[in-house]
């Protein structure tokens, strides 16, 4: 798969050089990039503060503390362990990515000591009750999605791609996404997200980027917001740590059990 | 200097990874019953204060974790509800290839909704709720070894726990009280102090998820003997068992596949029972964020009419709606309906959290075309109850 990518990229630098792309080529490539950027970290840590905001601006806090790590071929690992509501706290939820078929999903529920397996089919539900649906913060496979380059643009004196994405997975909530990429440093700082019946449904604004291991740029402020409900979320993230020995065995279902 | 700078630079990654901390939750219970109880000396309605504080205490990079969370529980009326518990007191220590957990736990087996047939290392606290799923804590050496094989759990369980019973002021209760007070009867001479033992060995393939395990010891279902006199009880029965356990799950896009199965010996009757059944969900009904499950399970046991649990040849059906919303509302709403007598149990439990502390919760069971046949049902026909809580989370 990796090997395949790299494939890819080499053919198609080759056919940048030869012959004009075409969009979907340009889109293609624009995604492989960014991917080929963000190899390598191994694992991280980080926590991030979720802020719900419903239309009449009333407030609604979740903590979450989030791990990762990067598997070599395939999907990445997360784990993703409940601090707040105090109600959930201690519940934990484990998935392993795939390029190809269906993720693999546990949730871990305290009280019970129950690890139960879950259908990964809940892509377009929202996460927690926020604007996040589980398929915007899950891991973004090259496979996952084929691409349409749209155009250059600015956006906030940044010269950004525009480039319109199609997911090839089942059970989205989207018929399409747009993204506009820094073109220096190969980041989303914006997504828009079109529902089923392609109309404008989410915006996404990804802000205050920070480098990590001097190659690996991490946003720690995205900001959803519904245009259809006039309801938003604001994730902010904290004290990211990169290659902190994570192993697989702590993606497994023992360490779901003894996470605190 | 340079040498203590290096000392606190190496002590710094130690402090940071130890985390100490205290949870848990207090709560209110207000349980109704509708219909007047067949012994006067039961109330037609109860209250109860529930007190869970949790300590959790992690170090050694989160390899090494000490908790302990104790229980109690104040009940207005009866004796033998108001109870204190240690769910959990112990040590876990994690390595690459194994897991070592030393003390007073909880642990779980199993995938179906209905029953929990495979689940056998914890004894059922029953006084908390007749449907049997709380559990008392349970002293254990449990040593995990984890490889590409899956997780092969041993475990040395010393110490029985004995069921608890609702005294002669609980509801709901069997008509002749099951006396706690004396000492329970064994089969073994060592009596409590047997030491029991299991193994169990899981692992997820692919979209299959699969135990199997075997028990040797102490039945946590007691027998009953009959004692008769001025005021007849019941006393506790406890039988040595073995008892083999299979639980599987396939996950399959929205479905899931479960099947549960044991075989038990040394019981008055060697036996087998299943539970076997699905869950599909739809996700986001009619374009809004609320999703339904349907859960339909299918609940075996070879002893048929002999059986010691209404469930010998019964059919779950139920709904599970969760909105999605802010306050995580979501209810379960389902019928166990017996095959051969056509008895029917109603079930209802929802939840909805309150600002960002509290939570409601709401719970009923409704018995119905109770069959005077369906033994254990029928003791239960008058008790149709409505529960409510409302916990403070800290």
């Amino acid at each position: 798969m990796f090997k395949q990518r790299f494939l890819v990229v080499a053919l198609l630098l080759t056919a940048t050089a030869l012959y004009a792309e075409t969009p979907a080529e340009k889109g293609l490539a624009i995604a492989v990039e960014m991917d080929k950027r963000d190899t390598g970290w191994g694992d991280s840590r980080s926590e991030m503060l979720m802020t719900l905001r419903n239309a009449y601006g009333q407030e609604s806090k979740r903590q979450i503390r989030s791990r990762n790590l990067e598997v070599k071929g395939d999907g990445d690992k997360s784990l993703t362990i409940f601090d707040q509501p105090r109600d959930v706290k201690g519940t934990a939820f484990l998935s392993f990515t795939h390029a190809k078929g269906q993720d693999d999903q546990w949730l871990y529920l305290p009280a019970l000591k129950r690890v139960k397996r879950i259908s990964s089919s809940n892509k377009s539900g929202p996460f927690m009750g926020s604007e996040f649906a589980f398929e915007d913060i899950s891991s973004q496979e090259v496979e996952k999605y084929t691409y349409k380059y749209l155009r250059d643009e600015k956006l906030d004196g940044l010269d950004c791609f525009v480039v319109e994405r199609k997911p090839t997975y089942e059970h989205s909530g989207y018929t399409r996404m747009v993204s506009w990429i820094d073109k220096e440093k190969y980041r989303a700082v914006k997504i828009e997200y079109y529902d089923r019946k392609d109309s404008l449904l989410k915006t996404l604004r990804l802000l205050d980027y920070k480098l990590y291991l001097g190659k690996y740029w991490r946003t720690h402020r995205m900001e959803m917001l519904n245009h259809q409900t006039k309801k938003s979320t604001v994730l902010e993230f904290n004290n990211f740590s990169f290659k902190t020995g994570l192993t697989d065995r702590d993606f497994d279902k023992n360490a779901l059990k003894r996470l605190r | 200097m340079k040498k203590y700078l290096l000392i606190i630079a190496c002590l710094l990654p130690v402090m940071h990874s130890a985390r100490a901390e205290w949870s848990g939750y207090t709560a209110l219970e207000y349980r109704n019953f509708f219909e007047p109880a067949a012994d006067p000396r039961q109330p037609d309605n109860t209250g109860s204060l529930i007190l869970q504080p949790e300590y959790h205490y992690q170090w050694d990079n989160g390899r090494q974790i000490f908790s302990f969370i104790p229980y109690y529980r104040v009940d207005q009326y009866d004796d033998e509800r108001s109870h204190g518990d240690i769910r959990e007191l112990a040590w876990v220590s994690a390595a690459e290839s194994w897991e070592l957990r030393l003390g007073v736990r909880k642990v779980f087996w199993g995938v179906t909704e209905s029953t929990h047939l495979v689940d056998i290392i914890n004894q059922t606290d029953l006084v908390e709720n007749p449907d049997g799923e709380d559990k008392l804590g349970q002293p254990m050496l449990n040593l995990a070894l984890i490889g590409n094989y899956g997780t092969l759990d041993l475990f040395v369980l010393p110490m029985f726990r004995e069921r608890t019973f609702p005294g002669v002021e609980g509801r709901p209760r069997l008509a002749t009280i099951v006396d706690t007070r004396q000492d329970a009867l064994y089969e073994s001479d060592k009596k409590d102090q047997h030491v029991d033992y299991a193994v169990r060995w899981s692992k997820s393939m692919g979209i299959l998820d699969i135990g199997l395990s075997h028990f040797y010891g102490t039945s946590r279902d007691p027998e009953f003997i009959f004692v008769p006199g001025p005021i007849p009880s019941l006393l506790p029965y406890y039988k040595l068992i073995h008892q083999t356990g299979l639980d599987l799950q396939v996950t399959s896009e929205g479905w899931l596949w479960k099947l549960e199965a044991v075989k038990r010996s040394g019981t008055n009757i060697d036996y087998a029972a299943a539970t076997a059944g699905l869950e599909y969900t739809l996700y986001g009904i009619g374009g809004s964020t609320t999703d339904v499950g349907l859960v339909v399970e299918y609940m075996y046991d070879d002893r048929n009419k002999l059986a010691t649990t209404p469930f010998n040849n019964d059919l779950l059906v139920g709904l599970r709606f969760t909105f999605n919303d802010t306050q995580s509302t979501d209810a379960l709403i389902g019928l166990i309906y017996d095959r051969e007598y056509g008895s029917t149990v109603y079930s209802i439990e929802a939840g909805r959290r309150l600002g960002d502390r509290w939570k409601l919760s709401v719970e009923g069971r409704f018995y119905r075309d109770i069959d005077p046949l369906d033994n254990v049902l029928y003791s239960l026909r008058k008790e149709d109850y409505l529960q409510m809580e409302l916990a403070l989370y800290f």
